[in-house]
């Protein structure tokens, strides 16, 4: 950087962190709550641009510095989109109880996955008498898992979900390059 | 000779206390928090949870066992202490079916209440995911036995206080589960009421009143306003 032999004002322009989002086995409310930032998402923008997301059009996720996961694994395509965030992200976060801890979607791991299927598809009025099996279906796990027993992850943020000033102290903490904290009242499991 | 003084120091700070007393209640006494998740100051010290591990004169034990002696010199607020804290915290969350968005006890419960306050941020390890069916015999009271941290409070509280002795724990190592003492096994085979004290004594979600869920509104609940150590400052200087 030749910083100081210019006198020019800082409007050198900065790289922006590349943030990438995904809803596995997610409800979708966490993504709501990072949207629950309201008016600083201007803000972000600033220092932010968004790769792979509910909120853009890009297919696939490309080499990103941050990537932030909703939702549990509950099917092998959850297995490869969270594989892909983790190849592409350097740093790879869980948002929400259900990529923190399988959530509530986990709930179902005492069941028997044939029988829950079955009686969903099978023993229903009205929905016809077989378990869907096209190929383009993806076949769901035996249990739903967090996101942290499938692929490495960096940070938490818990809560059901996370609200939107958690959200963000967390990743103006990270952006700011300070080591995130989570405390009273910002830190919930519920 | 002088008389030696009733204090010891926790971390750096002199705490009185009481002859008999131990470590954890002198503390909790003075508004000073040591983490503790199976202790009841009604009951008698369990020692299960390992939360309130403390070091006294350089050896670690639990603060609700270890008597206060004038002198000790006890240390519990240290980096290293609060990270095992989190460790065992983890342990006991991967161990159950923690699903606190779906818990009736949520916001009241004290598992919860320490794992915040310690500032645990995930689970860790992988999940057992146990597959303890319910027990929803009883016309008044349900028994979730995933949530159920084995702290023995419903077991000493229903033989000691209310003389039913309705609850046992069984099993060995990770088997160790909670046990209903009726023929059936089952709560609505007993003659356990709402109105015992052992009905409104477990700590988290475990032991739960039928009909009565999510009374309070967000906000009000025991841990929303305060942390479980503000309130035990507060207890204290209320107590004074
Ligand atoms: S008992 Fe406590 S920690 Fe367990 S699920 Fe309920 S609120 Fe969460
Ligand atoms: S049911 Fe509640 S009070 Fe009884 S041992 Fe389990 S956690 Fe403790
Ligand atoms: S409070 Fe001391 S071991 Fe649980």
């Amino acid at each position: 950087m030749d910083t100081q032999v210019s006198s020019q004002p800082q409007k050198v322009a900065k790289r922006k962190i590349r943030v990438a989002t995904t809803s596995l086995s997610g409800c979708f409310g966490c993504h709501m709550s990072l949207l629950d930032i309201d008016e600083r998402i201007l803000q972000l923008i600033e220092v932010v641009e968004f790769d792979r997301s509910p909120i853009t059009d890009i297919k696939h996720c490309g080499p990103c510095d941050i990537g932030l996961i909703e939702g549990s694994v509950c099917n092998s395509e959850n297995v490869h989109v969270l594989r892909e965030f983790r190849d592409n992200c350097n740093v790879l976060i869980a948002f929400g109880a259900c990529a923190v801890a399988g959530g509530l979607p986990a709930q179902r791991n005492h069941l028997d996955i044939g029988d829950a299927l079955r009686e969903v598809y099978c023993d229903r009025t009205g929905l016809g008498k077989q378990i869907p099996n096209d190929r383009e279906l993806p076949l769901l796990l035996d249990k739903v898992h967090p996101i942290n027993e499938v692929v490495r992850v960096d940070y938490f943020i818990p809560g059901c979900p996370p609200s939107g000033d958690t959200i963000w102290k967390f990743v103006t903490d990270l952006i700011a390059g300070h080591m995130p904290r989570l405390e009273h009242p910002l830190l919930k499991f519920d | 000779m002088s008389e030696i003084a009733n204090t010891f120091t926790l971390d750096g700070q002199i705490v009185q206390f009481t002859p008999g007393q131990t470590i954890l209640e002198a503390a909790l006494d003075a508004g000073l928090y040591i983490p503790h998740l199976c202790f009841n100051p009604e009951l008698k010290p369990h020692g299960s949870c390992k939360l309130c591990t403390v070091i006294v004169n350089g050896r670690s034990g639990s603060a609700c066992t270890i008597k206060a002696m004038p002198g000790q010199e006890v240390q519990s607020s240290t980096p290293e202490l609060d990270g095992r804290r989190r460790l065992q915290l983890q342990m006991i969350f991967v161990e159950g079916n923690h699903f606190c968005p779906g818990c009736e006890k949520s916001g009241n419960c004290k598992l919860q209440a320490v794992a915040y306050d310690l500032e645990m941020l995930n689970p860790h390890f992988p999940h057992f995911f146990p597959e303890r069916p319910i027990d929803a015999s009883h016309p008044d009271v349900m028994i979730d036995f995933n949530r159920c941290i084995l702290c023995e409070q419903c077991v000493q509280t229903s033989r000691d206080v209310d003389g039913k002795n309705i609850f046992a724990l069984a099993g060995r190592g990770m088997k160790s589960h909670l046990v209903i003492n009726s023929p059936s096994g089952k709560l609505g085979d007993t003659d356990f009421a709402l109105t015992d004290k052992a009905a409104h004594v477990c700590p988290v979600g475990a032991i739960l009143e039928k009909r009565v869920g999510y009374a309070k509104p967000i906000g009000e609940r025991k841990y929303d306003e305060q942390t479980i150590r503000e309130q035990i400052a507060a207890d204290a200087e209320g107590g004074l």
